[in-house]
This record gives C-alpha cells, sequence and structure tokens, in this order.
C-alpha cells in the first residue's frame, strides 16, 4: 500500500478505535451508537442467519438493472446528441442544470405511473444517474483525436468497425467515468426511494430498524451498505486509474 | 535565367519520365458552396501530375490549402470540380495502395506498438504469420524492435510518430501521403525522421506526396518541390532539386540546398505576405 493509503487506512482506523472507546466507556450512550464491535458482530450474525438476505438481493438487484438501464440510456442519449449539434444546443443547458433540480420531487408522478414498488425505484435512480453518462459520452466524444476517424477511413472501416474498434476504446475512460458516476447515482437513488416508496429492500429495513429502536441491527445495515459501496468503489477506482494512466496521450 | 535559376535546373527529376501514380486536373475546393452560408474557396484551380517513385513536397503559407490538397488525393475529401486519379482511376473514397499519415499522433493508446502496427493489415485480412512477419520487418526497419510490447503513452513523440509511419508502411502503399508528419517534433528528431523517411522511400520505391512548412525539409527531401500560392491555393511554381536517389541529411550543406530554399522562399515570401495581410484585415 501506497502512503497516501496508509494514511487514509490510519485515519479509518483511529476513527473506528476513538468510537469503540468512547462507547465502551461511556461518552456515546449505546441507544444513541453502539459500539463498532458490536455492529460488526451484529453483521456478522444477520448475514448468518440469512434474516435480510432478500432485501439485500432484492435492493442490489434494482441498482444493478437502473445502473445498466442509465449506462445504456445515456451513453445512447449521449451519441444521438453529440451528432446532432442543433439539438445539443437546445438540450445542453438542461444538462447543466440538471442537478440542481433534486429528483425525488417527481416521486408522486412516478408512483401514479408505476404504483408502489421496484418499477418506481428503479425509474427514479435512472432519472438521477441517467445524466451523468450522457455528459461523460459527450465529454469523451468531443475529445476524440480528429486524426482517429480519419485513420479509421483510411483503412476503409464500416462505421460498425470504426464505433467498436476505435470510437469505443478511444473514449473508454470518460465511459468508465460515467459508469462509476451512473453506480455510485443508482446507490443513492435506490436505497433513499425505498425509505420512502418501499414495502421491502435495505433502505425499508433500515428505516424499519430506525422507527423501531433497533439500533444494532440498524447500524449493522448501515455498515452493510458502507462495505458493499466502499469495496464497489474502489475496485471501480482501480480500473479507472488503469484505463486512465494506458490511455492517456501525453508526449 | 538567374543565377539562382541556373544553380537549381542543375537535373531533371529522374522520375520525369516515369508514368503518373496520381493526378489532379482542374481541381477546386470550395467550403460551404452548396449551405447557406458563406462559401470558402480553399483550393485551386489545381492540375498537377505525380510519377511513380518520385518524392513531391508541397510548400505554401499557412491556411493555402495544403491539408485540402492532401485530402483529395487521399480520397478523404472531394473536389468541388475537376478530378483526381490515382494509377488511371477516378478517386472515390481513399484508394487501395494509398497511406496516409497525419501530422497529429494517431497512435492508438490502447494498443502496443506491435498491435498498432498490425491494426491495417489485421483489417485488411492478412493471415497471421504474414500480420507476424510485416510487422516484424517494419518495427525492425523503424527502430521500434526493443519497444514491440509497450504502449504509446510509454514513448517519445518521434517514436510514437514512427508507430504511425510503420502503420502506413506494413500496407506496402504505392502512394504515401504524409501531413506534416514531423511539425511537433523538434529540430533534431526532424532531421533524423528525414533522413529515415528517405530510406523508406528508396527501400519501398513508393511515390511520396509530403505537405510540410519547413523549406529545408522540402529541399532535403524532395525530387520536386510545388510552391503554393495564398488562399485559394495554386500551385505557382515546381522546382526540381536534382539530388540523387541516395541522398540523406547530409546534403543541407550542399551549396544548392541553400538556392533551392531561397528559391522558395522568393516565391513563398509574397504569397506569405499576402496572407498576413488578408489576416491583418479581417482583423481590423
Amino acid at each position: 500500500m501506497k502512503r497516501p493509503g496508509l494514511v487514509s487506512a490510519a485515519i479509518v482506523i483511529g476513527c473506528i478505535l476513538a468510537l469503540e472507546v468512547a462507547c465502551r466507556y461511556g461518552f456515546i450512550r449505546r441507544s444513541v451508537i453502539p459500539a463498532p464491535s458490536e455492529i460488526v458482530s451484529m453483521l456478522y450474525m444477520l448475514l448468518k442467519s440469512g434474516t435480510y438476505n432478500e432485501a439485500i438481493r432484492l435492493t442490489l438487484s434494482n441498482i444493478a438493472i437502473s445502473g445498466l438501464i442509465a449506462t445504456v440510456l445515456g451513453f445512447i442519449l449521449g451519441v444521438i446528441i453529440h451528432a446532432n449539434d442543433f439539438l445539443r444546443r437546445g438540450v445542453e443547458p438542461f444538462l447543466v442544470s440538471y442537478y440542481a433540480v433534486p429528483t425525488f420531487i417527481f416521486y408522486p408522478v412516478l408512483v401514479v405511473i408505476f404504483g408502489v414498488g421496484s418499477a418506481a425505484i428503479i425509474s427514479i435512480a435512472v432519472l438521477m444517474s441517467v445524466v451523468a453518462m450522457i455528459t461523460s459520452t459527450l465529454n469523451g466524444l468531443d475529445r476524440l483525436p480528429p486524426a482517429f476517424p480519419r485513420t479509421a477511413r483510411v483503412f476503409q472501416m464500416s462505421p460498425v468497425s470504426t464505433a467498436l474498434l476505435i470510437t469505443l476504446p478511444a473514449t473508454a475512460p470518460y465511459l468508465f467515468t460515467g459508469m462509476r458516476l451512473v453506480i455510485s447515482y443508482s446507490f443513492i437513488g435506490v436505497i433513499a426511494s425505498e425509505f420512502i416508496l418501499a414495502g421491502e429492500g435495505l433502505g425499508y429495513s433500515i428505516s424499519y430498524t430506525y422507527n423501531n429502536f433497533e439500533n444494532s441491527k440498524m447500524f449493522a445495515l448501515m455498515l452493510f451498505i458502507i462495505v458493499v459501496v466502499s469495496v464497489i468503489n474502489s475496485v471501480l477506482n482501480n480500473i479507472d486509474r488503469r484505463l486512465k494512466q494506458r490511455l492517456q496521450r501525453g508526449d | 535565367m538567374s543565377i539562382m535559376s541556373e544553380a537549381i535546373a542543375i537535373a531533371p527529376a529522374p522520375e520525369a519520365h516515369a508514368p503518373v501514380a496520381a493526378s489532379l486536373s482542374g481541381v477546386t475546393r470550395v467550403f460551404g458552396a452548396s449551405g447557406s452560408g458563406m462559401a470558402v474557396h480553399a483550393l485551386g484551380p489545381i492540375d498537377l501530375s505525380l510519377y511513380k517513385g518520385e518524392f513531391f513536397s508541397v510548400v505554401g503559407p499557412s491556411g493555402c490549402g495544403k491539408s485540402t490538397l492532401l485530402d483529395v488525393l487521399a480520397g478523404l475529401s472531394k473536389p468541388t470540380t475537376g478530378t483526381a486519379e490515382f494509377e488511371g482511376r477516378a478517386i472515390d473514397g481513399v484508394p487501395d495502395g494509398v497511406g496516409v499519415v497525419f501530422q497529429e499522433d494517431a497512435s492508438f493508446p490502447w494498443l502496443t506498438v506491435e498491435n498498432n502496427v498490425a491494426f491495417g493489415l489485421r483489417r485488411a485480412g492478412f493471415e497471421a504469420a504474414e500480420v507476424e512477419r510485416r510487422v516484424n520487418y517494419a518495427l525492425g526497419f523503424m527502430g521500434l524492435r526493443d519497444f514491440r510490447k509497450a504502449y504509446p503513452v510509454q514513448l517519445s513523440g518521434g517514436m510514437r510518430q514512427r508507430v504511425c509511419i510503420a502503420r502506413t508502411l506494413v500496407l506496402q502503399p504505392r502512394l504515401i501521403l504524409l501531413d506534416e508528419p514531423f511539425g511537433a517534433l523538434d529540430q533534431q528528431t526532424r532531421l533524423l525522421m528525414a533522413d529515415e523517411l528517405l530510406r523508406l522511400w528508396r527501400e519501398t520505391n513508393a511515390t511520396v506526396f509530403l505537405i510540410t512548412h519547413s523549406l529545408d525539409e522540402a529541399a532535403m527531401l524532395s525530387d520536386r518541390i510545388g510552391v503554393m500560392s495564398a488562399r485559394p491555393g495554386t500551385i505557382i511554381e515546381t522546382i526540381e532539386t536534382g539530388w540523387p536517389k541516395d541522398r540523406d541529411s547530409r546534403i543541407v550543406s550542399d551549396l544548392r540546398f541553400a538556392s533551392i530554399t531561397a528559391r522558395m522562399w522568393e516565391k513563398l515570401r509574397v504569397e506569405t505576405m499576402k496572407t498576413m495581410v488578408s489576416q491583418e484585415g479581417k482583423l481590423q
């Protein structure tokens, strides 16, 4: 592990130890936050018993579905907008200010359309994440070196071959950044929606345990989400860094 | 005839009697001609014949349409009027047997050097053994053998341009079009790359068409040099250098070299001033 990584790890471990000490010696009441060791052992018990397996499966599959839809839809819309300058000039102001509008305000509309359940939740997550993929796609296509499509023409490549063998790999770092953002927004969209829109899933379970004063379970489920998000983010970061290192075009 | 003219018209280009490789007849290029915006007459009319096996360079003021001329020869751009032919056939799209090296770095950063060089061969459907043989030859020829597994990001600008030249070379083009391929390189690297280019030209017997801003480069490399006017670019003079085929960068110390460069500048100075006056007029 490199030095900045060591510092990050030390900060996390230091905070956990400080929290453990504060909880054990009564500086923080157990009813507010249980000790980290207690949260970990509760999470182990919950996973072993399988009590929340269905909630975990549902939430992760909703995240995967919304991530997939937002990635594909965002990529296609990005390509269409990039190809049409007139459309782009009309759409760009909306893209720039999109995240100034909280997407959750549309949840009553989505409930009316899709009803309470996964469809409405996935729709909110897609609404939250699709624009990140559109802007990343536009960013990548804008930065495609003009010599690449010209080279493709010299090699007499068809538009499909050019897209698959040149445009896609050349824009891969930007598309991957978009995918990372889509996954992050999908997590936020799905779990937050489950708080208000669902009767199942991890978000609903956290809300349920909170309302029933089951603090240890609530923190255990929160820890589970934090661990899953951190692991996914770390893997994606690693791939992202490698892609950018390999595909950078410096002197 | 001036002393300068006598000095450079020593011998006709050996390719002057060779068959024509490519030709342009009355070629013009007007951008925005069919649209509602203002039309820009970028090029021509140009009449030009490139003889098989010759090294032809084009120099001209910025914005005179040099790259447009190359695009027309490459089949990347259609002439607005006139005809462009390669080996007796009208150019419609990039013809087989034509290779292009661009000024910008066009090496694919996601592929290793050997996969970059093999890219066109694989696209053209060559068998693996033939791909391997040609890639090995090109890598050795361009001094890239030790870097075959490297990615472009690990190479200098000059080496990346060599990768692009090797990628063009392996397809054994009969006409190689070079659009300021050394424009982004420092002077020393440019001289060395020019030597490599001459070696490549001698060994392949291809016809080479080079666009360059550098008068020295044009004087050193070429059998004939086309001097272009300010926009819309036409060829206002063709200079025959009379250099032997087995030349290299050491000819820069030859007295004739200075005469050729001076002759180019004599023509270009006026054209460059016209371009500057026109740009200043636009600013005012």
